[in-house]
């Protein structure tokens, strides 16, 4: 298997919570891996471990084999650990095509002139697979919500990763768009050869799209396998997927 | 917008043959002065405000003095190696500043020019709390002190006004321009593009610092004299007043600002000597109330109204 990225026994505690206990895992290059779990079984602790926000208590974090673990998030991002947020950070004083011209900017310093051409066609193609192109003059702080998470998304997009690292995607995203987001997001992230990693709570979009999923409650991994083996595991419905749908059934 | 500020710029070139000599000295005080503001300006622009930066004004004019005191009266040394003591300086102290932001960036960079001040005013080498005199500058032989000299030096600080401004603006055009307005907006999302917000922040400060520094070389050249108070916090205050007197919008704007705040405090100190700082407040608070974008925002609406 080419590892993209693998953690070795990442721990990490929150006084007597335990964010992430114990997390060995590798993750195949190329491929799409989603994470589920209810809130606060450490999907999100496990982003921010990988792409340095948190640094572990114990454990190690290896990107291609080098040992990333305490680094820095700007050095993390440097070596190709991209990735969007929960809630979207965007520069909200500027204008979206400024937002992205930052994201490419900033890549552009420690790229060839092959991936600088490649930068300008990510950008573009972001741009107007995500139906951005329309309010790319459109300051950042006036757009919707869908449209801020999906200016997210490009942003990493451009950084040109080869892990693409996704919280919640889709939160935010009409029920009509979710599907197509994703689908796009994907596409472009295969494009890339981009291994994908992303947090979902939509078990339909997780279905459909997952080459894999962990599923994530206090702090471990309860289960890890194909999408219809990880959601059909009895521990797994009873505790993850149950609540899901009847989230998604209140909502 | 551009021709108008080349013509400013050419009706401030031919001012030594149309400006009293007492206008003359406020115009250099005022050049210098917006240079310090420009600074501020780009701070600014990366979100950050120093409520201390006469500490780098008062180092230029210091090491210049101290330069003069060990004979080094050529002015172009002067300027070179003044500004390059306040870099050494803004390097060292800005590997420490940079970590910090909002109000601990603002109190911190009062506090370091503060101890500075305490230190000038306690020295008795560097004149304690009178200072000390400079004479005898010249450049290339011609004085720039004394009657003779205020032309030279009015017009050496316009042209190094001027080449400053057109190396920020093309700077704030560049890269790091764009990633100053971003760093503003989301420090996070900068680190997790893959840049180092530290980086960024101690380059704009070290730049503000080397203009503040300049300023005070300049300073100390065209009054002849330096003092503690250059280092004072009610100066680095004016500088900040310059600043937002002025706006954020263009370059030209610092010096907009300081010359505006300099032709204010000469005035009102003409017409009330004692009630001087009434009439600047005022002045200031009506220009924030009315224009909280700064002046140059009058200038920007009547550009685009033509």
């Amino acid at each position: 298997m080419n590892v993209a990225l693998s953690t070795q026994g990442l721990c990490r505690n929150f006084g007597a919570v335990k964010g992430a206990d114990n997390i060995s895992v590798a993750f195949e290059a190329g491929t799409v891996v989603a994470l589920i779990g209810t809130n606060g079984a450490g999907k999100t602790t496990f982003l921010n471990l990988v792409t340095g926000y948190l640094k572990p208590d114990q454990g190690t974090v290896l990107l291609g084999g080098r040992d990333i673990t305490g680094m820095e998030p700007r050095d993390i991002t440097r070596l190709g650990v991209a990735r969007s947020f929960q809630i979207p950070q965007l520069f909200d004083q500027l204008t979206v095509d400024e937002n992205l011209e930052v994201a490419e900017t900033i890549a552009r310093h420690t790229s060839t002139a092959a991936q600088a051409t490649e930068l300008t066609r990510v950008r573009a193609l972001a741009l107007e697979r995500f139906g951005l192109a329309g309010q790319r003059d459109q300051l950042a702080r006036t757009l919707p919500g869908g449209a801020r998470k999906l200016l997210d998304i490009a942003m990493a997009l451009v950084s040109h990763p080869s892990v693409l690292v996704l919280d919640e995607p889709t939160s935010g995203v009409s029920a009509e768009e979710k599907e197509g987001v994703v689908e796009t997001v994907i596409e472009l992230a295969r494009g890339l050869n981009a291994m994908t990693l992303f947090v979902e709570h939509d078990m339909e979009v997780v279905a459909q799209y997952a080459d894999r999923v962990l599923a994530f409650f206090e702090g471990r991994i309860i289960a890890d396998g194909s999408a219809s083996a990880v959601l059909d595991a009895p521990e797994v419905r009873r505790l993850i997927v149950g609540s899901a749908l009847g989230a998604q059934g209140h909502a | 917008m551009l021709s108008g500020l080349s013509a400013l710029v050419a009706i401030l070139a031919v001012a030594p043959w149309w400006m009293p000599p007492w206008m003359l000295f406020i115009a250099s005080g005022a050049l210098a002065k917006g240079m310090v503001a420009l600074g501020l300006l780009l701070l600014l622009r990366g979100g950050l405000v120093s409520f201390g930066h006469a500490l780098y004004f008062g180092v230029g004019a210091y090491a210049a003095g101290l330069l003069v005191l060990a004979g080094v009266k050529e002015f172009l040394l002067l300027v070179l190696l003044g500004t390059l003591a306040t870099v050494a300086l803004a390097v060292v102290l800005g590997a420490f500043v940079s970590r910090y932001r909002g109000i601990f960036f603002g109190l911190l960079s009062l506090a370091l020019s503060m101890v500075f001040y305490g230190l000038l005013i306690k020295v008795q080498a560097l004149g304690s709390s009178d200072g000390f005199n400079l004479g005898g500058i010249h450049l290339l032989g011609v004085p720039m002190q004394g009657n003779d000299g205020q032309t030279p030096t009015y017009l050496a600080t316009l042209l190094l006004s001027v080449l400053t401004a057109i190396a920020i603006s093309r700077f704030l055009g560049s890269r790091y321009g764009l990633l100053t307005k971003a760093l503003r907006d989301n420090e996070l999302r900068v680190e997790y593009l893959g840049q180092s917000v530290r980086q960024l922040v101690l380059l704009n400060y070290i730049i503000a610092a080397a203009l503040a520094g300049l300023a005070g070389v300049l300073s100390a050249v065209s009054v002849g004299h330096i003092g503690p108070e250059m280092a004072y916090w009610t100066t680095s205050g004016e500088f900040v007043f310059m600043v937002i007197l002025g706006g954020l919008g263009h370059v030209a704007a610092a010096f907009i600002g300081a010359g505006v705040l300099s032709a204010v405090q000469a005035v009102a100190y003409a017409v009330a000597p004692n009630s001087w700082q009434f009439i600047v407040g005022a002045s200031l608070l009506s220009c924030i109330v009315f224009l909280p974008e700064g002046l140059w925002s009058l200038l920007r609406r009547r550009g685009q109204a033509a």
